[in-house]
């Protein structure tokens, strides 16, 4: 049903440059044009053609570059880079060895994108075409597959066969809660009412989360083909996609997307001839955690304070407007025509247990490369963060993971052998949750780091309900006041209490999970909390006000740098040639241990 | 309107019996071991509560939807995940719930903690002691001071209207205010302002009452559970174990209010009206609320006066009504009906209203008849 427009000749030499938000923000748009003006210049524009792609996964190294048939990958490239690799593509195509990706510096390059180390143990479904395709081409979609599952299903599949594919092939949601896809589609199959929705969850607040920013910048058909998709299972007839308004990228990608998909009769009125009809609009979020909390979204999107209340009634019988609507999100959405392409039992073939298919990380943190990933479900967690985070970017060992973001756990390297998925996962107190991981080294303060999460949540509490407002307020008093120095005996104790209260009662999973960081860095790493307590010792030295910089006489020269430097004058050289520091007037600003040429101070 | 209030409940459950409405039709449930029915559509809080099963709540009102904030009425129901909360569970065919437990007990008793970690604990002049839902779950758990203790909330609130007092200290966020305003009133003064420990109700950009259109039907301060709304009238003139309510319908319309006063020594200090009572269910409006001032001031007529030699002059009902009637007849007689107008008030019932134009129309003989609600 669907031609793919072939005016553009296959056969051109392609130059993919990364126009995924953390490249942009690193000048990939210029490099791009830089590319262009010089393939306009020589007139080459038939043969050689530059797509400005979504993420490409690694932005620790953006921005990306991405070349030719094989993919030779240039890294960080600036605008010297860029008209050194234009030499080549417009001459002999020879990689430039010397901007080539190296693991460190001196090593041997490593020339195709896919070698990567960091892309080793990946597998691409949901980012299949994230830095393959032109995100702003309904063209270049075609040519990468998309609309195919969409036009295949309506032509040859009724809406319970695709129900029972999603269900069959395991496929959890993506959002957090980890709810059976083919289920939520057959409850809200099932329901009664004239008119359905069926929305998709884009509003991904988690701090470090950007995977569905990266699916919507990089694919936004997919996701539209997957709504269209799950609208046709449900009986859907209209739809909304909830964005954060951070995302101007993204909405600006996806206002195209759906605009193209109209104008060719995939979106909208008797889609492909086939009778069926489904249209999409965006509602731009202002920017609440909460609102990604699916009845908080149906508020908002109705135009009330985005609250939560109480389920049942699920959204599936009564949502929007009190219509049966089933949200979805964006990375589950992205699925579905893989699934429906392939097969069932295809993606049931990925993964473990009860958890299938692939799943969608940012990785963030104290690794080497940080950046989006892709894996099967099951990988370790040290896999993870040694194979594909490229392990610890410091000399000093990573001890901890958060995984799931400010609703997840913080799990400790002793269970850095516990599988990536939902059940594993939950058996040590974290979860696969939205799929934010962040890998910390030991110059990470555990205490510190569940207060930087608590203190998220408590912030983004729609105040409703008592635990959740107030519970979690005096557990960020608590915490906070133990980094401060100021912990007291029987603060533990109350932490859990606490935590165990804002857990039992709250009534929306942002004051159900809130406290999980907590409890589990009290759970792993208890003995922190109880030397911030006890001995006021922050073994980290990441607490201000339990930790002081020293010189170590051996390594100190005597210049007075630090001197010279310390804004308090807090640094005195009490016999000519050595240094020290008064610590009661030192504010801990760090000046001395970052001028000092020797590395004689440091924090203690 | 709210369908699910205890009292419309209460009604329905009798209509039902006395319509001889089968078994059938009803849920049969467990409530801590004892087997209760319940209407169908009920939640758990209403059926307990008609069950005579003590269950505590702040945020629940019967005249408003069901809510879920303060999560004081979390109950165990088997089968189902966690603490549910009973005022926003229906009832299920064969349901078994629990309604009391050492871990209900002591989660509900550390939420009340929470409250008052935050609250402005004044109960000593507060005008809601003794009638303040945080207060008798203070004393319900056996609570003398919060083992939490932090930041809270401070009682900066420049409300310069003559009714509402609002005090920002003593509110638990129950959104009660809010609520009515929206669900009953559909006035939209109040809203949710601010996110995390800051989320309060105030105002639009925390502007007064007055400039917010507020109407001052005072629904606000009935349904508020604590101090944080009070009545301005009443300060200091009556505690709430000191006062005695008296029953009686409203004067002002002819919708009839159910309405109760509170006096003290004599004095009317303070109106409201019961929850379990028709036509107005705990309803008010700002005049049969706030609008009784009328009855203690020295200008009120206690009697009807006729003038005598250029004089009112007290008179009897049988005295006066004579004279009225006397003199209407003179003037028909003399100028024909239509010399005779009548306005009738909004005041009097339709019935009343009736009777008042068929006097007019048929006894005087005009058409010259209106209404001061047409004004
Ligand atoms: C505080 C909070 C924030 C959430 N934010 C998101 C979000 O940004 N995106 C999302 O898809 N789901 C989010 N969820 C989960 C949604 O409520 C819902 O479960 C999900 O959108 C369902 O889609 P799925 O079944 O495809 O996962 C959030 C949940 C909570 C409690
Ligand atoms: S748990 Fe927190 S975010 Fe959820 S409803 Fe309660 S106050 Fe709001
Ligand atoms: S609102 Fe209740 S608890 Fe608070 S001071 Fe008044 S009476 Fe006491
Ligand atoms: S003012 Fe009263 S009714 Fe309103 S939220 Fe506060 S405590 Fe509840
Ligand atoms: S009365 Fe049920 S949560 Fe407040």
């Amino acid at each position: 049903m669907i031609a793919p427009d072939t005016s553009t000749p296959r056969a051109a030499y392609e130059v993919r440059v990364c126009a995924g938000s953390a490249c942009v923000a690193n000048g990939s748009l210029q490099i791009a044009q830089r590319f262009e003006e010089a393939i306009a210049r020589n007139g080459l524009a038939g043969s050689v053609r530059v797509i400005k792609t979504g993420c490409h996964g690694l932005c620790a190294r953006g921005p990306v570059v991405v070349v030719g048939p094989d993919g030779v990958f240039y890294p960080a490239v600036d605008l010297d880079a860029a008209d050194r690799i234009i030499v080549s593509v417009l001459g002999d195509r020879e990689p430039v060895e010397p901007l080539l990706f190296r693991e460190s510096p001196g090593a041997d390059s490593i020339a195709r994108y896919a070698d990567v180390p960091f892309n080793a143990r990946q597998q691409r479904i949901v980012l299949r075409n994230c830095g393959v395709i032109d995100p702003e081409s309904l063209d270049s979609a075609f040519a990468a597959g998309d609309y195919v599952a969409l036009s295949t299903a309506l032509a040859t599949m009724t809406p319970e066969q695709v129900i029972e594919m999603v269900r069959d092939s395991g496929l959890r949601g993506r959002g957090g809660a980890g709810f059976s896809t083919g289920m939520k589609w057959q409850l809200a199959r099932a329901a009664e009412g004239d008119l359905k929705y069926l929305c998709c969850n884009a509003d991904e607040g988690d701090p470090g989360a950007f995977m569905d920013r990266a699916v919507l910048e990089g694919d936004p058909h997919a996701v539209l083909e997957g709504m269209a998709l799950a609208a046709y299972a449900i009986g859907a007839s209209e739809g909304y996609v909830y964005v954060r308004a951070e995302y101007p990228l993204a909405v600006k990608r996806l206002r195209k997307a759906i605009a193209d998909a109209e104008a060719r009769g995939l979106l909208g009125k008797d889609i492909m001839g086939s009778g069926f009809s489904y249209s999409v609009s965006i509602r731009e979020g202002a920017g609440a955690f909460v609102c990604g909390e699916e009845t908080a979204l149906i508020a908002s999107v109705e135009g009330r304070r985005g609250m939560p209340r109480p389920r049942p009634p699920f959204p599936t019988t009564s949502g929007l407007w009190n219509r049966p609507t089933c949200i979805n999100n964006v990375e589950t959405l992205a699925n579905i025509p893989w699934i429906v392409a392939n097969g069932a039992e295809a993606y049931a073939a990925i993964g473990t247990g009860n958890s299938k298919g692939t799943k969608v990380f940012a990785l963030t943190g104290h690794v080497h490369y940080t950046g989006l990933v892709e894996v099967p479900m099951g990988l370790t967690v040290r896999e993870m963060v040694h194979e594909i985070g490229g392990g610890s970017s410091s000399e000093r060992p990573i001890k901890a993971v958060q995984i799931g973001g400010p609703s997840g756990g913080c799990l400790p390297a002793s269970l850095f052998d516990t599988h990536i998925d939902y059940d594993a996962l939950a058996s040590v107190g974290a979860v696969v949750g939205s799929g934010g991981l962040v890998a910390v080294d030991k110059s990470t303060c555990m205490v510190e780091f569940a207060r930087y999460f608590l203190a998220f949540t408590q912030d983004e509490s729609c105040g409703k309900c008592v635990p959740c407002r107030i519970g979690t307020k005096r557990m960020l008093e608590i915490v906070t006041r133990i980094t401060e120095g100021h912990g007291q005996p029987g603060d533990i104790e109350t932490l859990e209490r606490l935590g165990n209260l804002v857990r039992s009662t709250s009534l929306c999973a942002l004051g159900g999970t809130a406290a999980n960081p907590v409890l589990t860095t009290l759970k792993y790493f208890r003995e922190e909390y109880e030397e911030h307590i006890s001995e006021k010792k922050c073994r980290a030295h990441a607490c201000g006000a339990l930790s002081t910089y020293a010189v170590i006489p051996e390594k100190c020269k005597g210049c007075g740098v630090c001197k010279k430097n310390c804004p308090v004058n807090a640094i005195s050289s009490v016999i000519k040639e050595q240094y020290t520091i008064d610590p009661d007037t030192c504010v801990k600003c760090g000046i001395c241990e970052a001028k000092c040429p020797f590395d004689a101070i440091i924090r203690v | 309107m709210n369908t699910r209030g205890i009292i419309n409940t209460s009604a329905v459950a009798t209509g039902a019996q006395a319509t001889g409405v089968v078994e059938g039709s009803m849920v049969t449930l467990a409530i801590d071991g004892r087997v209760v029915t319940a209407r169908p559509g009920a939640t758990v809080l209403e059926t307990c509560r008609e069950a005579g099963v003590h269950i505590p709540t702040l945020c629940h009102d019967p005249r408003l939807e069901p809510y879920g904030a303060c999560r004081l009425c979390i109950v165990e129901i088997e089968g189902m995940r966690g603490y549910p909360t009973s005022c926003t569970t229906v009832v299920a065919q064969d349901m078994a719930v629990t309604t009391t437990s050492e871990t209900l007990r002591a989660l509900r008793s550390d939420l009340v903690e929470l409250l008052l970690s935050d609250h402005k604990v004044e109960c000593l002049t507060c005008e809601a002691s003794g009638g303040c839902g945080l207060q008798d779950l203070a004393y319900e758990f056996g609570i003398e001071t919060s083992r939490f203790e932090g930041a809270k909330h401070v009682s900066e609130v420049d409300d310069p209207n003559p009714l509402i007092a609002r005090d920002p200290a003593k509110c638990i966020s129950c959104g009660r205010c809010v609520r009515i305003c929206d669900e009953v009133q559909g006035c939209h003064v109040w809203g949710h302002t601010k996110r995390g420990f800051d989320a309060l109700p105030d105002t639009p950009s925390s502007v007064s009452l007055l400039d917010a259109g507020c109407e001052f039907c005072g629904q606000c301060v009935s349904t508020c559970p604590t101090g944080a709304l009070t009545d301005r009238v009443g300060r200091f003139r009556g505690r709430r174990w000191e006062v005695t309510w008296t029953e009686t319908t409203c004067g002002y319309c002819g919708v009839g209010c159910a309405i109760e006063f509170a006096t003290k020594g004599g004095q009317i200090v303070g109106a409201r009206a019961p929850l379990d009572k028709g036509p107005n269910y705990g309803n008010l409006c700002a005049k049969g609320r706030y609008g009784w001032s009328f009855a203690q001031h020295p200008d009120r007529l206690t009697t009807p006066l006729v003038r005598r030699d250029g004089e009112l002059t007290p008179a009897t009902w049988d005295e006066a009504l004579s004279l009225v009637a006397q003199k209407l007849a003179a003037i028909r007689d003399e100028h024909t009906g239509s010399a005779v107008a009548g306005l009738a008030s909004a005041k009097c019932t339709n019935e009343e209203n009736y009777l008042f134009q068929k006097l007019l129309r048929a006894g005087i003989g005009t058409h010259n008849i209106d209404h001061c609600a047409r004004l």
